[in-house]
């Protein structure tokens, strides 16, 4: 049957591809969509009442085949293993067509691994975080559709026809650029972590959260491509020695404002439309956004619509009465910035269950807001013994670095940290040296080392040491 | 096929136009050395129709004038749903009003910030500057219609707030003229500091890790886990993790296994029981259609609850038609005067399973 005979949507797929509990699929009985059907569709093509029969073939093919147990999950010794010694339904059958799915999409094995909200967090979804699945990634680039989100005021697939970037301010020529426009110029692909300034703002107190997509989830990493900041600025004659800072500014209700600072950004920050080598997402500002490496989150300014170039910072409501610091004496940080260095062990992390003991590769995150990571070191014991961890490669600046480490586990109790140190000297604090320090108020900037409790039946646990 | 050659003929003549008028606004642009071509030069009508910010300097205020008491009709026709009669509601966002005092105002440090004696911090216990009320409200605020208020009703707004917070006496008027003597009187105006390590990449850090390697900590003392009652708090993590692998997820709607699950991971989900994650159904539909944004399960948001409906329509004879026509054609009435809009795009049968699901109680 040729692709022109029958096409499937994605919907018809998963009809055909979710496994019923306890249940193994069974080839379909021939001929069980009739020749007449088939003619139609040659002839007229697949509409909703068509693919309606087509669904329905399919489900009664599903169901009528009998509902054969899973193969045992031990086997008695000699025999060998059912998975090897019995044919597969995969090995014996003809597989799916090309383009099946023409916009692919996960194994359905891996629907588990989803963007997810902490619920009581925020009381309304459109200015709400959903935090990305850290414990099931690999590698350092976040999957487009696992990037976090952070909305202030919800999201829209803007008309990229109609977008439009205005830079004004202290410039030569306020000027316009459509998407051709920028597309034209010169670009650039890096490859960045952005982080939210709040992650892990909820255990600056005490532990909150079970698991490490709650705890640093509002982290992630993708290759974005654009035209440099300078090259824009430049291009409209900005006066780049009066005009230390940059105002950015979003196309969507909430009018996201904030000011970048130009002594400190220039050379690095992108204005880009494009992640992970397609276009940014709707979620992720589409088609435009700010790149500003290092910075936390808040900064990237989504759907960007206008930069404008001052030499005052701006007091926006996101840098004058949220993203502040609270200390101890009672006074706010205002304008802090920059990611400091930090780390945290994504496997095993909170909430995951070990099966036994034996040999496992724990592996990690690290990253600085200012520059490479230099090294990483792993403790067992709660942070009295530290091991230096293999970074992975390559190591880039303002980035994440993937670590791993070799870990023989005895099934006795333990406790695992890492802890990062970047490029600048600059190595990751405990939470007590933060809490020392800032209190536990700030909500912002909590670069602590995280700690994980291994218990003897295998369950890993959120824990704070001392 | 037709419909759709007809939808691309359309788009076709859409782009048309949008490429007539980017030609006619062109025809003012310098071309650039260095990229021939690309860009334009913007018009003064599109600067100001965009560069609607404002500053502390208050660059970018346009004029115009307000009083508390206009400002105090507006508030309760179009924030006080959200925000409360007088800024104080907790529930949908933090409070705009409280926490501060008369005191504040002369020293421009709010003294209950380092007390800890406020529960929760207050818009006008932390912005600094006047500017900042202004901006963000005329910008982006109310929630569901920004860029609706004038700049007189936004003068109105500010005065109306900053009257609660008894910067401004209630018969106050605030105007462009005198906006920045009220920010003088703002009461968090000397609790900003910028002397940290996070503003320039090349700023010294203000805290330091240690390097220690071995023998560290002589004993290692846990300060904080994750108290008992919220195992489950963020749903069964077992499904938040893969089901095979090394790294299965726990089964928190149960309590912690009495031994190692071993090789075969015996008494865990396995991949054999993958369903399809998506969620389904009409709890599906209420949070993808948007209803979420107004409505909450007990809460009471911008609408009323999904409990509080099921418990008003209980047992009453034909509320799955009268609810349906609700949903398709809006209403405004019944739980108060903000309307609900029309949901015109949903399907009869996607309406059906909504209003029957919130007629269950979101069951």
């Amino acid at each position: 049957m040729t692709k022109k005979q029958i096409e499937l949507s994605v919907e018809d797929i998963s009809a055909v591809e979710k496994p019923a509990n306890r249940a193994r699929l069974v080839k379909a009985p021939e001929h069980f969509i009739s020749q007449e059907l088939i003619a139609d569709i040659n002839a007229n093509g697949l509409d909703e009442t068509r693919r309606g029969f087509l669904r329905k073939g399919f489900m009664s093919a599903v169901g009528g085949a009998a509902a054969g147990l899973a193969a045992p999950l031990a086997f008695a010794a000699g025999e060998g293993d059912p998975a090897i010694l019995e044919k597969q339904e995969w090995q014996t059958t003809l597989g799916k067509n090309v383009a099946t799915m023409p916009y692919g999409v996960p194994s359905i094995y891996e629907a588990n691994l989803i963007r997810r909200e902490s619920p009581g967090l925020t009381r309304v979804s459109a200015a709400s975080v959903a935090f990305t699945p850290l414990q099931g990634l690999f590698g350092t680039i976040t999957p487009n559709g696992l990037h976090f989100e952070r909305h202030h005021q919800g999201w829209y697939n803007l008309n990229p026809e109609t977008h439009r970037l205005m830079v004004n301010g202290m410039v030569k020529n306020a000027r316009v650029f459509t998407m051709n426009d920028l597309m034209r110029l010169p670009s650039v692909s890096r490859t960045h972590f952005i982080e939210c300034g709040a992650n892990t703002g909820l255990e600056w107190g005490n532990v909150a959260v079970p698991t490490v997509q709650y705890t640093h989830g509002m982290l992630s990493c993708c290759e974005f491509t654009g035209v440099p900041l300078k090259v824009l600025l430049e291009e409209c004659g900005a006066d780049l020695k009066k005009g230390k800072f940059l105002l950015a500014e979003g196309g969507d209700g909430s009018g996201m404002t904030r000011t970048i600072n130009l002594e400190s950004c220039l050379e690095d920050t992108i204005v880009a439309w494009s992640m992970n080598g397609e276009m940014l997402r709707p979620e992720n500002g589409f088609p435009l956004r700010l790149v500003v490496p290092g910075v936390q989150g808040v900064s990237w300014v989504k759907w960007l619509r206008r930069l404008e170039v001052g030499d005052m910072p701006w007091n926006s409501k996101d840098e004058a009465v949220h993203y502040i610091e609270l200390m101890p004496d009672g006074t706010h940080r205002q304008y802090a910035s920059i990611q400091e260095c930090k780390s945290v062990i994504t496997t095993p992390s909170g909430g995951q269950q070990l099966l036994d003991k034996g040999f496992y590769n724990v592996s990690g995150m690290a990253w600085s807001g200012r520059g490479k990571i230099r090294r990483v070191d792993v403790s067992f014991d709660g942070g009295n013994n530290w091991r230096q961890a293999r970074l992975e490669t390559p190591v880039l600046t303002k980035s994440i670095t993937r670590f791993n480490i070799d870990w023989v586990w005895d099934g006795s109790p333990a406790i695992l940290q890492s802890r990062a140190v970047d490029d600048t000297g600059y190595i990751q604090p405990s939470i007590k040296t933060l809490r020392n320090v800032r209190g536990t108020r700030s909500i912002y900037h909590n670069n602590a080392i995280q700690s994980w409790k291994l218990d003897s039946n295998g369950e890993v646990s959120n824990v704070q040491v001392g | 096929m037709y419909k759709l050659g007809k939808s691309i003929a359309r788009l076709g003549l859409l782009s048309a136009a949008l490429l007539a008028a980017n030609l006619a606004y062109a025809q003012g642009t310098q071309g650039s050395a260095k990229f021939p071509g690309v860009g334009r030069n913007a018009t003064p009508a599109e600067v100001a129709a965009w560069d609607i910010d404002v500053r502390p300097d208050f660059k970018g205020l346009p004029k115009g004038s307000g009083s508390v008491e206009q400002g105090q009709t507006i508030w309760e026709a179009k924030c006080a749903s959200c925000h409360g009669i007088f800024g104080e509601s907790n529930e949908i966002f933090t409070p705009i009003t409280g926490g501060t005092t008369k005191d504040d105002v002369k020293t421009g440090r709010v003294a209950s910030l380092a007390d800890m004696k406020q529960p929760q911090r207050t818009t006008l216990m932390k912005v600094p500057t006047v500017s900042t009320l202004w901006d963000y409200i005329y910008r982006a605020m109310p929630w569901n219609a920004p860029r609706s208020l004038t700049p007189d009703d936004t003068y109105a707004l500010v005065a109306f707030i900053l009257s609660i917070g008894e910067v401004v006496p209630d018969d106050f008027v605030l105007s462009n003229t005198n906006i920045a003597e009220v920010q003088a009187k703002m009461p968090n105006r000397n609790g900003m500091t910028r002397k940290h390590g996070f503003w320039n990449v090349k700023d010294k850090p203000d805290v330091n890790g240690s390097s220690c390697m071995n023998n560290c900590v002589a004993f290692v003392q846990i300060g904080s886990t994750l108290p008992d009652f919220a195992r489950d708090a963020h749903g069964n993590i077992a499904d938040q993790n893969r089901l095979y692998g090394p790294y299965r997820g726990a089964d928190t709607t149960k309590p912690p296994v009495a031994k190692l699950p071993g090789a075969a991971g015996e008494g865990l989900a396995h991949a054999k029981d993958t369903h399809a994650n998506a969620p389904k159904g009409a709890a599906a539909l209420f949070k993808n259609e948007n209803c979420s944004a107004c409505h909450a399960p007990n809460a009471k948001l911008v609408g009323p609850s999904i409990a509080d409906i099921a418990a008003k329509y209980k047992d009453q004879s034909g509320a799955v038609d009268k609810l349906m026509a609700k949903v398709k054609n809006g209403g405004a009435g019944v739980w108060g005067s903000i309307p609900m809009p029309p949901q015109a795009q949903l399907s009869d049968a996607d309406r059906k399973a909504l209003v029957e699901w919130v007629l269950s109680g979101g069951k």
